[in-house]
Parts: structure tokens; C-alpha cells; sequence
């Protein structure tokens, strides 16, 4: 049984076909089974593409006309025409974008099919912060564009069942009934294809589920499959039968809980526009550290609160949650040793490659110590007179800055790990607790002079803490960027846009790692303040 | 062997008379060959005819049936070279390569081959590599048509009409004695369709026997004064006969009604996107039943003019369609039409663009703009004054990132440019050249090394200029297709000869990779037909370059870094040359892993490696991918208030190959990554083992989260 030829089926019943593809994707395997049942069916089709370098990682389109086979032979074109596309599969959210972008999307007749998945282009993942494209203004020109819209995670639905997503994109696209082909068509031209038959019609099936709840008007579905939830498992001492709500995500021995929960109560009266903010930052320097520690942040949080004003929405305060539990939860060889030891981890990388119960799996860690970490282990007298000493530095250097692979799946690697994630009363004393807490009542207290004259300014202060990241160089040019950025204040401090400026030069410094685009503002920051280049 | 195998679809190359073959232009053309008894094949790999070379290589075995000699040449020069064998022999040959870089390089070859003449079928089929999905830069081979004097085919891009012209193109040869271009265009070449097919004929002399009774003419040699000769036989002899021929057996074709004021000359390629064009004006229906008269110039070179002249004949207006640049046949025909005092108005690139593909919508444009001055009356009244305006649709112009092609996931030659990169970061910025290949995209971000390509196997012969060497010293990159193609000669031997002091790197990754990854001759793999495993070192050594090193393994991001680091800085002042060797992961991919599958279920104990990045060890800076841009290493969003870039992320299609736990340690980038292996079917001492290891390390675990807070979704 034949379902009646859907709209967008135009002149002499020729049927126009776009695949918006990257290379590597399997457009070319969707492109063959979509020939297979087209001429199985009776149709003269024809199929093109472009192989080559162009396929290597790269955009590409394929290409497919069919009509009812005759005695004559159609002429069909060899490349999608913009406004003439009747179905546009786009196997990936920004390749949606991009069939939109080129016109072949058209509110009188496409049906578009498109994945929500993201294969990030590179361009979009060197940028030192966020530089993911807008997946929402894609969606939203999507939906004007179509004539019918289908999207949904078809790389998931396919991943999920052990397939690829050509093959859920063929289900999504027999589920459209944008071909006038039945269900059974479809499958049987995956069967004829002989290879990875069931996984195939396994994703087939799911993606036309997830195609035929659309409406059949103007309208869009999305497939909302929940992420995998972790199941973590019990470790002795957890207190399971507490109900997580009681402990806001912590958990541990009775005794500490009371103190977490005295903790979590200070922070409950804090303004409902910071509680939120408040907690998570706790949560996570008890986690970095204890309980005394999370005392500590919410000391400084409140040092904060008193300055700030309900007037102003309590921005300084919020931000100053976020970015002191940042600051105070650094990243030592003590958190990364902690980190790379706790349960839920293992369990973690277990769950994600697929470890079977007759299957063993080995972890290999990959450290890069060097005498700046290993200075900063030191008590802090110490570690201050080694970084003096540049020839005990190279020394240092030389003794332990080389390459660690640690099989942590071993006794000894681990049990190293083991004993260094432990060192957290110690961690107070080392040299870089030291040079951190110095940092952070620094940027604290220039941050908080400004509150009453620049409030503004002083909550952009405040934000400049998320340039400081990474390890060895990549930290060292964080940190530079901060000093680059905090000090600029001093040039733009009284005029009525200083914020701005300094939220300006903090988005460049996040633009490029080399600091082109900082570099760039700040010389227009100097030229209206009237100082000369940088000494 | 190639990346895509054809011996399945081999088969169908055997049908005979009156049955039916569906499938790819590529192996219509191969099926054409063998039905006009061709005596010898060869060619030179590259979008878009590498797979017509995969498939004459698939294909070796019916071929050798029929007495056929398939060559993989060593060069698209070395290619048209072979067709010497027509020059005396009665023997069909045919040649592919792509189109122009291709027909650049074989210039030469070709232009000898074009004033000796050729007694036997001369084909050179050419994928001319223009337009969307190209990779190379836009021109036209039909210049060298013009220059040499040889015949071009553009044939509408449909399977009877290719495979025509496959047989149309030999007995032209033959019937001008001069060599033929065939043409297919990127997308004719993979265009799938049907047509009905012949038996294969055996060549009435094959090579075999040809050699066996050899001939020589110096009449044919191009020395002077056969060389005079040559020349006025070509315009005097060859070039009517060509006419003629083209003529009597109809080789242009005219579509359309006999009587009309307008018309339009079309190069056949373009037959199809004008015919689209002409259906969504109402002038055309489905079957190519068209209101305006068209003459299809299924062969571009030469213009026979007479025919041109019959067409104009009681036409006002003629529109030329002529993708690309310069507009050969709108000139030949616009001074046709001018000495012949013809008031006939020529439209063509004032309607269509001069440069650029001639996409649908253009092509609709075009014809829109030309049939408004021409015939306004034929339009159809919603062309002619426009009623409904579309709907706006949001820019996204700003919002799609680019997505030039790029490494694949796993690539060897990743980490060489991620070792380059972290040279320059601690040498300066230095003086680099790329070279045709895989490698070539190094030049784009994330890497941003090298700035020029000048051609296969030139990439060291572009850094001549500064061979005397300097502050800093050149770096120059060539592949291993590219040396094995041009470079030892053009390249390495250029280097040698004159001391240059700089620095070339060979990036030998066991094929010819950017092409589909057929063997060459350094290649690992054993092939029964063709001579692999001669090393690069060797031949490097051969040619006299003193100062060589050799990497195994390009992974070990450190040694490269420190390899390349001394051949910057050495005291040696002549050629220094690295040859960095590790496999095209797609091909070792496609190679290994039907045999782990093999392995895993026959019990054998196999180790998967996957890479894996901790995200709450990651703090978002991304310096990782700014020194590998993998595929499999992306980005992800946590659901943390605290944090607000995202942080690194390898997903599920990581092959282990290693890079980024290399990078990390070689940068000191930070301690996020880690490996994880999965050990199939270990064996009952190593199961063991774990189970104790694991007792153990939960223990620690249990004694340690007794005494302190922890969240709940941590690690």
C-alpha cells in the first residue's frame, strides 16, 4: 500500500532531493539506499556527488531527482538549484543553517529533515571561550524556511542503537511520506544493501518515530530522549537512605553532613538572586576542600553582600559567588590527583566506553608536571625561596618536569594519586594556596573600592576572573590577560562607560590565545584616554 | 589498495548485447573502453576520475582477458606519454587524469603527441575539476585544445551520452589522426544512470603483438623539418577531416523547433542545467522537449562553422552558454558571425558571468535576462512581473561557520603539524611551503602552516629562492605521492644539486591518500600487479641527500618537535630532509577493522584505545584543539552554573590514535586527557589481576569517603 504523494511532489510527478552532509557521515551510503528503493519502486532516478578532498571532514551536498519511470528518459539536473528543492536532509544542525543560508529551504515546498546534532567546525572550537554558533538562530530560521519542518537528534538515535545516522536519517525520511514509497520499500533497500542490516533497521526505526509525530501542517518535532542518567554506585559509608534534596548534592559521613547542612542554611538567607549561585559555589569548595574552607567562602561572599544593594539586583554579589568559588577551588596537582582517584570516575569512563563484564579496561593518565608545580606542593617558605632560585628552578626542572604516564588502574599509580589527592590539610600550608589567596583578596579588594563609585565597573572586575584557566603556559597567559584587562581600569576608571571597556577588552582577551584581538581594544582603549603606547 | 574497492561493481562490466548496465559515469566510461576494443588504459589519479583509475585497476583482470594493458602511470606526463603507443600502431588508447592541473603536467607529452599525429585512437579523458567541490584552482583545459591543436568532447552528462561519446571520440581520432579530449565534469563523472550495452571487443592488435612486429616513421618525430610539416598537416589535413567527420556523423546535436527567432549554443556538459532551467520557465517539459532551439556542442573543439551557420540561420538572437573563463567558443563564434556580416545579436557572459560556476540559479537568471530581450513573449507572466513577495528569511550569514575540508580523525600527519607548530612557538614563525595533498590543509586553522602550493611534488622547489639558506631556514612539506610524482626530480634532486640549506619534510603516510589511497611506490602493501615497498630513504640517498632522518612513528609528537628543532638549528649547511612516516588512518582503518572484529569474535584477545577528556580537570581554554582540530575532539557545554566555557569533549568516533595525550605532554598542556583501553577477551591470569587491582583500589576509595563531604556527581 502506497501512501497518497505528499505535497511538494511537483511537475510530471519529478521529485527533487538534496543530502547536506559532512564528509565521513555515510552520505553516500543514504544517497545509494535512497536510488535502491526510488528505482525498485519504479522511478527513474538519478544520484550524484562530489567525492574527493572535498569530502575529507569538509561540507558536501549529494545530490537526487527521480520521476515515474516512462518510455522516455527524464533530463534531471546535477546540482540542487536554490528554490527548487523538494526534500533537504541536513545531517547536522549548522548544515541545516547552511541549506537555509543557500536558498535551497523554501517556505512552498521543502520538507526539511535535519539533525540537531553538533560536529563542531573548528572554527568554532580554537576560540579560547564560547565560540559555539547559535544553534537557536538556525532552528528559528529553519522553522520559517520549511514548508515542513522535521528535526531531531538523528545522530543519537542512531549512535544509541549501534548505527550510523545515514541510517536514521532514511527513517526520518521514509516517516516524512515526503516519498510517495512505503515503509516496507525503505527497509527492503537497506536489507538488499547487506551490510550492518539490523543496527541499520534498528536506527531506521527510530528515526521515523521521531518523523512521524510531526504535525503534518507547518510545524516542528523534536525528540527529546533524556541524556543517559548516571547511575552511580553505592559506595560504603554513603549515606543513601538521606534524601539528596536534605543535602543539596553532598554527600559523606553524619557527623560532616551536620556541618554541611549548617553551611547550606547560612547560605539559604542569602538574597534569593544569589542562594542559588551561593550554593553551587559551596558545594564546590567543600568539595575541593571541607567544610572550614566552605566557611571560609561564604565569609568572603558576605564581605561581598555588604557592599552590594538589592537596588542593583545584587549583580556584584552573584557574580562574586561564581568567580570566588573558581578562584578558591584551583586546579593543583592535589584536585587533579583527587579528581583522577574517586569512584564515580572509573565508573564514569566504564559507562562511556562500553566496558563489558568479561572485558578489562586500563586507564592511562597523562601528567606534564613541572618545577612551577612542583614548587607550589611545597610548604610555602620553601616554594618561595626555590622560585627564586632559578638554578634550583632548572634544577628542579630537570629532576621531575618530565613526562608521566600513570597507569591508574595499577596499584602504584594509583596509590600515588592516591596519597596526593589526600593532602588536603596539608594543601593550606603549600606555596600555591598561598600565591592564590594573595591573587584573590588582590582582584577581591580592587574589585570591591570600586563598588560605591563604579558599580558597574566593579561587577565587570569581578567577571575578568574567568580569563584565568588552563595549566603552565595556557594559566600564565590567562594570568596575563587578567593583569592586562584589571589594570586597563586604571585608564578608563570615571568615565560613565568604563564598564563597558572593561567588558569589551575582557571578550576580546577571550577572542584568540595570542591576545590579537585584546591587543587591538586596548590600543583603542589608550587612544581615547590619552596614553601612549604600552612601555 | 584503494579506498573504495570496485570489484563487485567490476562485474557488471562484462555484460554484452542488448542488456542493461545502472550505475556510476566512471564505470559507464570503463565498460565504453572495452566495447571500442581499446588496446591499452592508464592514468594518474585525482578528483574527479580517481575512481575511474580505481576501477581500471579493479578491473585488471578481465582486462588481461581481453589482451588490454592497464598502466598505473607515474604522472598525468607520463600518462599522455603512453599514447606514443598510437602514434604508429593501429592501437587504441585511452588515458585519464583530472583536468587542468592534470592536463598542465602533461602538457608537454601532449603537445608532441598532437603534431606527430596518431594512427590508432588517441583518447585522453579528462575530469575537469571546476566549480563547487573543487579543490584546485578555476581554469579551463580547453586552452591547450586550442594550442595543440587536439579535439575536445563535451558530452551531455548522461551514461548513453558519455558512453557515445567514448566511441565517437576514438573514431574521430582516427578519422583526423590527431588526439581527443573527452571531458566530464565533477559531477558527471559520479552521476549514476543507465544505458544499454554491446560485448567487449578484443583490440584488433594488441600491445603484445604490436611489440612483437615494431614500426618507426621519421616522418613522425618531432624534429625539424617534420615538425614544419606537422603544423600546416594539422590546419591543412587534420582539422577538415575533423569537421567533416564531426558532421557526418552528427556529433553536435539540435534540439528544439527548426523555426524560431532565438536559439542557444550550449556546451554539452551544460545541456542539463539549461534544460532545468527551461522546464521552471514552462518551455521545456520533463523529457527535454524544448520550445527554444538549442545546438549542443558535444564537441567544444573545434567550432565547425558551417553548422553554427545553419543554426543562426533566421535567429535574431543566440545566446552562448560557456561556463568559465576566457569565453573561447563566444569569441570563435562571435568572429564568425562578424566576418560573415551577420546581424545575428551574440549574447553570452553580458548575460551570464564571466567566472564561476553555472549553478541552477544562475543558469535561471541568465536565461531570464536573455529571453526577456530576445522573446518576452515566451516568459511566463509570473517571470515577466513578479506578484508574491517571499517571506523573509532570518540571515544566517554570520551565524554558519565555514567547513573547509580538514585531517580526519586520527590522521598521522596531525601530530607532525602539531610538533611544527610547537617548533615556531619556541623558534619564531618560519618560511614555509606546502605541496598538493592531504597536508595542504595544515595551512588552514587550527595549524596555519604554510602559504603557498605551486604545484605536485613542488613544494620544496617553491622554497628555491631561499635554498642559500638565513636566519631561520626554510621548511618545505611534500607528500609521498607528490615526491614519488614530481618531487625527487623537481624537488629533491633541485635541492641536492644546488646545496640547498633548508628543510624538507616528507610527509609519507603509505599512499596516495588525498586521492582515495591508491598505492605508489613506497607503499607498505603488497600488491600483486604493481612494485611496492621502495623506500623513500633509499631513493633519497640514491639522488645524494646526506643529512636524512627518519621518523616511524609520527604520533610521538616530542620527537618530531626535537627532530625538526635540530634540522633547523644544525651546523650542516646542505639538504636536510625528515621523512615522517605513519599510515593514513582511513585506509588503516578500513584495513584493520574487519580484522579486530575477525579477532574479537574468534576470542583472541584485542586492545580497543580510546581517548577521554575529565571535564571537571578541563577548564576551557581549548589550547588542546588549537593544536589537533580532530574531529572527535569537540566541545561541550556543562550544565554548571560556576562555569562558562565549555570544555573539551572526545566523542565515541576516536580511533586511539594517540595525538592528544602526546600534544598534552609535548605542549604541557594540562592534565585532563586520559586513555582507556578495552581489553577483549583477556585472558583468565589478566582477569584475575584486575579483580584484585580494582578490590583494591575500591578499598581506598570506601576508606577515604568515610571521613570527608563529597558531592554527589562528582568525577
Amino acid at each position: 500500500m502506497r501512501p497518497p504523494a505528499a505535497p511538494g511532489v511537483g511537475l510530471d510527478g519529478i521529485i527533487k532531493l538534496a543530502v547536506m552532509a559532512v564528509g565521513g557521515q555515510g552520505g553516500g551510503v543514504l544517497t545509494s539506499w535512497i536510488e535502491s528503493v526510488a528505482r525498485a519502486q519504479g522511478y527513474a532516478c538519478q544520484a550524484t556527488s562530489v567525492a574527493g578532498v572535498a569530502q575529507r571532514t569538509g561540507a558536501t551536498i549529494y545530490y537526487i531527482e527521480m520521476a515515474p519511470e516512462g518510455s522516455r528518459q527524464p533530463v534531471f539536473a546535477l546540482a540542487p538549484a536554490a528554490g527548487d528543492v523538494d526534500i533537504l536532509i541536513a545531517s547536522e544542525m549548522m548544515e541545516v543553517g547552511r541549506a537555509v543560508l543557500r536558498g535551497f529551504v523554501t517556505p512552498d515546498r521543502t520538507t526539511l529533515i535535519g539533525s540537531t546534532h553538533r560536529a563542531l567546525a573548528v572554527s568554532e572550537k580554537v576560540v579560547p571561550g564560547d565560540g559555539i554558533a547559535k544553534a537557536e538562530e538556525v532552528r528559528a530560521a529553519a522553522e520559517v524556511a520549511a514548508q515542513r519542518l522535521i528535526l531531531a537528534d538523528m545522530d543519537r538515535l542512531a549512535v544509541e542503537r549501534g548505527s550510523v545516522i545515514s541510517a536514521s536519517l532514511f527513517g526520518a525520511l521514509a516517516g516524512s511520506s515526503a516519498l510517495p514509497f512505503s515503509r516496507d520499500a525503505f527497509e527492503d533497500a537497506i536489507r538488499r544493501s547487506g551490510k550492518g542490516v539490523e543496527a541499520s533497521l534498528r536506527a531506521f526505526a527510530a528515526g521515523h518515530d521521531a518523523a512521524t509525530g510531526a504535525v503534518p501542517e507547518k510545524g516542528c518535532i523534536v525528540a527529546t530522549d533524556p541524556e543517559p542518567t548516571a547511575a552511580r554506585l553505592p559506595v560504603e559509608g554513603d549515606h543513601l537512605a538521606v534524601g539528596e534534596a536534605d543535602t543539596d548534592g553532598m554527600i559523606g559521613p553524619d557527623a560532616l553532613l551536620s556541618d554541611w547542612r549548617a553551611l547550606r542554611d547560612r547560605a539559604a538567607v542569602f538574597p534569593v538572586e544569589v542562594s542559588e549561585m551561593a550554593l553551587a559555589g559551596l558545594r564546590k569548595v567543600v568539595n575541593f576542600q571541607d567544610c572550614a574552607y566552605g566557611g571560609l567562602y561564604l565569609d568572603r561572599l558576605e564581605r561581598v553582600l555588604i557592599c552590594d544593594e538589592e537596588a542593583r539586583g545584587w549583580k556584584l554579589s552573584l557574580n562574586a559567588a561564581k568567580y570566588i568559588a573558581n578562584a578558591m577551588a584551583y586546579d593543583d596537582i592535589i584536585r587533579v590527583a583527587d579528581l583522577k582517584t574517586r569512584a564515580p570516575r572509573r565508573s564514569r569512563i566504564e559507562r562511556e566506553m562500553g566496558l563489558g563484564d568479561d572485558q578489562v579496561m586500563q586507564v592511562t593518565e597523562y601528567f606534564h608536571p613541572r618545577a612551577e608545580e612542583i614548587a607550589g606542593l611545597l610548604p610555602a617558605r620553601w616554594g618561595r625561596r626555590l622560585e627564586a632560585n632559578p638554578r634550583a628552578m632548572a634544577r628542579t626542572e630537570r629532576w621531575f618536569g618530565r613526562v608521566r604516564r600513570l597507569r591508574t588502574d595499577t596499584f602504584p599509580a594509583f596509590t600515588l594519586l592516591h596519597f596526593l589527592g589526600g593532602l588536603k590539610k596539608y594543601r593550606l600550608r603549600t606555596r600555591r594556596h598561598e600565591v592564590e589567596t594573595l591573587h584573590l583578596h588582590d582582584w577581591l579588594d580592587r574589585s570591591l573600592a570600586r563598588s560605591a563609585s563604579d558599580y558597574d565597573l566593579a561587577v565587570e572586575m569581578i567577571k575578568c576572573r574567568r580569563l584565568i584557566k588552563g595549566y603552565s603556559d595556557t594559566h600564565a597567559r590567562g594570568l596575563a590577560k587578567f593583569d592586562t584587562v584589571v589594570n586597563a581600569v586604571d585608564l578608563v576608571e570615571g568615565r560613565e562607560d568604563a564598564a563597558q571597556w572593561i567588558a569589551r577588552l575582557r571578550e576580546a582577551a577571550l577572542q584568540d590565545s595570542d591576545g590579537i584581538a585584546l591587543e587591538g581594544a586596548l590600543r583603542t582603549v589608550r587612544s581615547f584616554a590619552g596614553t601612549p603606547e604600552a612601555p | 589498495m584503494a579506498e573504495r574497492s570496485f570489484k563487485a561493481e567490476v562485474e557488471h562490466l562484462r555484460k554484452g548485447e542488448s542488456d542493461v548496465f545502472t550505475g556510476e559515469g566512471i564505470l559507464a566510461i570503463t565498460k565504453a573502453l572495452l566495447e571500442n576494443g581499446v588496446g591499452y588504459v592508464g592514468g594518474y589519479q585525482g578528483a574527479p576520475i580517481s575512481h575511474l583509475m580505481d576501477v581500471l585497476a579493479d578491473a585488471e583482470e578481465l582486462m588481461a582477458e581481453l589482451g588490454v594493458r592497464f598502466e598505473a602511470n607515474a604522472s598525468e606526463a607520463a600518462a599522455a606519454a603512453m599514447l606514443a603507443a598510437s602514434v604508429h600502431y593501429p592501437i587504441r588508447g585511452a588515458v585519464t587524469f583530472k583536468g587542468p592541473v592534470g592536463v598542465n603536467v602533461a602538457s608537454d607529452a601532449l603537445a608532441n603527441l598532437s603534431s606527430s599525429g596518431v594512427t590508432g585512437g588517441a583518447l585522453v579523458i579528462v575530469g575537469e575539476d571546476y566549480g563547487e567541490g573543487s579543490s584546485i584552482m578555476q581554469e579551463r583545459s580547453h586552452g591547450f585544445a586550442m594550442k595543440s591543436q587536439f579535439w575536445m568532447l563535451d558530452p551531455r552528462p548522461n551514461l548513453p551520452s558519455i558512453t557515445k561519446a567514448v566511441k565517437d571520440g576514438f573514431e574521430l581520432s582516427e578519422a583526423s589522426n590527431t588526439p581527443v579530449m573527452l571531458t566530464v565534469r565533477i559531477r558527471s563523472c559520479h552521476v549514476t544512470g543507465s544505458f544499454a550495452t554491446r560485448d567487449n571487443q578484443r583490440p584488433p592488435l594488441t600491445v603484445a603483438e604490436a611489440v612483437a612486429n615494431p614500426r618507426s616513421d621519421f616522418n613522425r618525430v618531432v624534429l625539424p623539418p617534420m615538425s614544419y610539416l606537422h603544423e600546416q598537416d594539422k590546419v591543412k589535413n587534420r582539422w577538415p577531416a575533423a569537421e567533416k567527420f564531426i558532421t557526418e556523423n552528427g556529433l553536435n546535436e539540435v534540439f528544439g523547433p527548426d523555426e524560431a527567432s532565438l536559439g542557444i549554443v550550449l556546451q554539452g556538459g551544460m545541456y542539463n542545467t539549461v534544460i532545468r532551467a527551461l522546464q521552471r520557465l514552462g518551455l521545456a517539459d520533463l523529457y527535454g522537449e524544448t520550445e527554444v532551439p538549442l545546438y549542443v556542442l558535444n564537441v567544444t573543439y573545434p567550432i565547425v562553422r558551417d553548422e553554427f551557420d545553419a543554426f543562426c540561420e533566421g535567429k535574431s538572437h543566440v545566446l552562448v552558454v560557456e561556463e568559465g573563463q576566457p569565453d573561447h567558443i563566444e569569441q570563435q563564434l562571435a568572429s564568425y558571425l562578424y566576418r560573415a556580416g551577420r546581424s545575428v545579436k551574440l549574447h553570452g557572459k553580458d548575460v551570464l558571468p564571466m567566472a564561476g560556476e553555472y549553478t541552477g540559479q544562475i543558469m535561471l537568471d541568465g536565461l531570464t535576462t536573455f529571453l526577456k530581450e530576445a522573446a518576452p513573449a515566451l516568459l511566463p507572466g509570473n517571470v515577466r512581473a513578479p506578484n508574491a513577495e517571499a517571506p523573509e528569511i532570518p540571515d544566517l550569514s554570520q551565524t554558519v561557520p565555514i567547513r573547509p575540508p580538514g585531517f580526519c580523525t586520527g590522521c598521522p600527519e596531525r601530530p607532525i603539524f602539531a610538533g611544527m607548530k610547537l617548533v615556531e612557538q619556541e623558534l619564531g614563525k618560519h618560511q614555509i611551503t606546502g605541496d598538493i595533498g592531504c597536508h595542504l590543509f595544515a595551512c588552514l586553522p587550527p595549524f596555519e602552516i604554510g602559504g603557498s602550493t605551486m604545484g605536485y611534488g613542488l613544494g620544496p622547489a617553491s622554497n628555491a629562492a631561499f635554498d642559500g639558506g638565513g636566519e631561520r631556514r626554510a621548511i618545505s612539506i611534500l607528500g609521498d605521492g607528490g615526491f614519488w610524482h614530481n618531487g625527487l626530480s623537481s624537488s629533491i634532486g633541485n635541492m641536492v644539486f644546488n646545496k640547498s640549506d633548508s628543510v624538507a619534510v616528507i610527509v609519507d603516510n603509505y599512499y596516495s591518500a588525498a586521492t582515495g589511497g591508491q598505492d605508489v611506490l613506497s607503499s607498505r602493501a603488497q600488491n600483486d600487479s604493481k612494485s611496492t615497498n621502495n623506500p623513500i630513504r633509499a631513493a633519497l640517498e640514491g639522488v645524494g641527500v646526506k643529512w636524512i632522518r627518519q621518523i616511524d612513528n609520527t604520533y610521538d609528537v616530542g620527537r618530531v618537535r626535537d627532530t625538526l628543532k635540530e634540522a633547523l638549528t644544525t651546523e650542516y649547511a646542505g639538504p636536510k630532509v625528515i621523512v615522517m612516516s605513519s599510515e593514513c588512518m582511513l585506509n588503516r582503518q578500513r584495513r584493520e577493522k574487519p580484522q579486530r572484529a575477525a579477532a574479537i569474535r574468534e576470542g583472541r584477545r584485542v586492545d580497543v584505545p580510546r581517548f577521554g577528556v575529565d571535564a571537571d580537570v578541563c577548564t576551557g581554554d581549548h589550547a588542546c584543539i588549537r593544536l589537533s582540530g580532530c574531529p572527535s575532539l569537540s566541545l561541550k557545554k556543562l550544565d554548571d552554573p560556576l562555569r562558562d566555557d565549555p570544555v573539551a569533549h572526545i566523542d565515541q568516533t576516536c580511533v586511539g590514535c594517540g595525538n592528544c595525550g602526546e600534544v598534552a605532554d609535548a605542549a604541557v598542556l594540562c592534565p585532563s586527557f586520559y586513555r582507556a583501553d578495552i581489553v577483549h577477551n583477556p585472558g583468565r591470569f589478566e582477569m584475575w589481576r584486575a579483580g584484585i587491582r580494582m578490590k583494591f583500589i575500591h578499598w581506598l576509595q570506601a576508606r577515604r569517603d568515610r571521613i570527608r563531604l563529597r558531592m554527589d556527581s562528582a568525577a
